[in-house]
């Protein structure tokens, strides 16, 4: 640590302040600064114009097929969104989006808080940059990578821990397996686990780095193990940080679409066992249907595209909310 | 229990480098003893020693012997962990911990220590808060945050914290270096009630506040940058700064450099 910055210090220069030019009743604007100025502002109202306009567009494509809609939009379990009329409902799919998503969150959570731990407070500096760069380098793999390693790899290789979650939790009736192939929602939540893990690692690291080291010091000096020096300053600062990186990766997992595709065996059911194959995800059945979808069933994948980007601004405002109420508590405080 | 402290021959090292070469020295139980020196002499390094908080830093290693009472806090059956919780210390930043409410504050090394009754635990916080001088500002906000409260004020509940846990010895670093002249009399009216109770070691860059709260100041100095920091003397405050028998440490107190 800099035991070296003592309060004797100097003081920093004071700032120099432009004096306004005597006589002129505003400062002159230069003309580098107009241009300047206009550009920034031009671009941020562009931004929110795309958006408007997007927004519009996804709306108005989506109100044209829900007028039509011959089942219920919100609890149908059905997908005929080309037929005449069209039938179709989102249930499965966000259930499907939701569960996938929530078990990814449970998997890859504690091992990558874990990882960014191990890396910024137990590995030695020789360690801890390879490892960080093995996980950038698994961020930089490109999702149907994972797909095709999904379902080439790790479903065959499910049936043993599938076995055992049915012998063990089997009564649940959420871990009961029938024997179907492992395609199921739960493959899909390790999978996506997997592909969280980079950004959820990433982020964790960078909050527990930015730990004063005064705080570290004021647990250790009471008496702390590296441990209790974790529990007592690293974890409570980072926690906001950690429900940050674990939105991120939230964001992810609900958007995520050719790696679930590509593993999971669809079908317009909700199954109560998480192992049975069948379900969908919202942004898996966009791309399954939509080479094949009318006029019509396009604007039906648009109104689901829209429920699930209502799915994500609650996530995040929920997120948001949950840091705010412990606020004064927060590291930013110090 | 104040305890005495009996530095041999310590050195201490940051990687290959030598911050601090053969110290030696003996710390009275219930005294003030004050550590002052030019920036970079190793005064710190040297307090850091003695609760093994230096060996934290990457490549800190240390050579010699600390003895408290009888005990080598350097000898291979020794926690470094049960050392810390033994030797108290303030650091020069005010750094209560921010996501703790004045209460946590306060206990968290006694949750550390053990399990303690509620009771019990408030009634060790209520003592600890009015052994720092803070209870009476505090007493109707405990369960706000430590990191709202002023810098003083946020000294004295680190004090307080480490207190808590009634160590044998408390280590001071600068503890008023980050405040304003008001809060630091309070800091150094508290020193003279705890020196009661404990043996206490603070560095200071303030040679009047050397000569205000100590028994017995230590003077450290260096040859070159660069050169290890050494012990030039050790002994009563008085003498130091009337009379002391090193021509470096009477250049030093007289402001001829440093």
């Amino acid at each position: 640590m800099d035991i070296s910055t003592k309060s004797d210090t100097a003081p920093p220069p004071p700032p120099t302040v432009v004096p306004l030019e005597p006589g002129s009743r505003r400062p002159s604007v230069r003309l580098g600064d107009r241009i300047f100025l206009g550009l920034s502002r031009g671009s941020g109202i562009l931004l929110l114009l795309i958006m408007a306009a997007i927004a519009c567009f996804l709306a108005y494509r989506a109100a044209l097929v829900l007028a039509k809609n011959d089942g219920n939009f919100l609890t149908t379990f059905e997908w005929e969104a080309n037929g005449d009329p069209p039938v179709f409902g989102i249930a499965v799919l966000a259930f499907g989006t939701v569960v996938s998503s929530v078990i990814a969150m449970v998997i890859a959570v504690p091992v990558a808080v874990g990882i960014a731990l191990f890396l910024t407070h137990y590995a030695p500096r020789k360690l801890s940059g390879p490892i960080g760069y093995a996980i950038d380098l698994l961020a930089a793999v490109p999702s149907i990578v994972y797909g095709l390693w999904g379902v080439l790899v790790l479903v065959p290789h499910l049936n043993g821990l599938y076995g055992w979650l049915d012998t063990y939790f089997g009564w649940t009736g959420i871990l009961d397996w029938q024997g179907g192939a492992p395609r199921s929602l739960f493959t899909v939540g390790i999978l996506l686990a997997i592909m969280i893990l980079p950004i959820v690692t990433n982020v964790s690291r960078e909050v527990f780095r930015q730990v004063p080291l005064a705080h570290q010091e004021a647990a250790l000096a009471l008496g702390a193990t590296r441990w209790e020096v974790i529990r007592m300053s690293v974890l409570p600062f980072g926690r906001s940080g950690i429900i940050s990186a674990s939105m991120l990766g939230l964001g992810r997992a609900l958007g995520e679409t050719m790696a679930v595709a590509t593993v999971l065996s669809p079908e317009f059911v909700i199954r109560t066992s998480l192992l049975d194959p069948g379900g969908g995800t919202f942004a898996q059945n966009i791309a399954s249907k939509f080479s094949e979808a009318t006029v019509q069933g396009q604007d039906a994948l648009i109104a689901s595209g829209l429920v699930l980007f209502v799915i994500t601004l609650l996530v995040n405002g929920a997120a948001r909310a949950i840091i705010a109420r412990r606020k004064e508590y927060s590291g930013a405080n110090a | 229990m104040a305890k005495r402290i009996d530095v041999s021959g310590l050195t201490a090292y940051y990687g290959s480098h030598k911050a601090i070469e053969d110290i030696s020295m003996t710390v009275e139980p219930r005294s003030v003893t004050a550590f002052i020196g030019p920036s970079g002499c190793g005064k710190s390094t040297f307090l850091r020693t003695l609760n093994r908080m230096h060996e934290v830093t990457p490549g800190g290693r240390v050579e010699g012997k600390v003895l408290l009472d009888d005990e080598n806090l350097y000898a291979s059956s020794i926690d470094p962990v049960a050392v810390r919780r033994t030797v108290g210390m303030v650091f020069q930043r005010p750094n209560p911990f921010p996501t703790m409410s004045i209460y946590d504050n306060v206990a968290a090394g006694l949750r550390l220590n053990g399990s303690y009754r509620k009771s019990e635990l408030s009634e060790i916080v209520e003592k600890s808060l009015k052994g720092a001088n803070l209870w009476n500002e505090v007493k109707d906000r405990l369960n706000k945050p430590g990191s709202g409260l002023s810098g003083g004020q946020q000294q004295r509940l680190c004090i307080a914290r480490a207190i808590a846990v009634e160590p044998d010895v408390l280590l001071m670093d600068e503890p008023c270096s980050a405040l304003d002249p008001i809060s630091t009399l309070a800091i150094e009216d508290l020193i003279g009630e705890l020196k009661e109770r404990f043996t206490i070691v603070i560095v200071t860059h303030n040679m009047q506040q050397a000569a205000r709260v100590s028994d017995r100041t230590a003077f450290f100095n260096l040859a070159a940058v660069g050169e290890p920091g050494k012990l030039i003397e050790i002994d009563e405050t008085e003498r130091i700064f009337s009379n002391p028998s090193v021509q470096a440490t009477e250049d030093y107190i007289s402001g001829r450099f440093g």
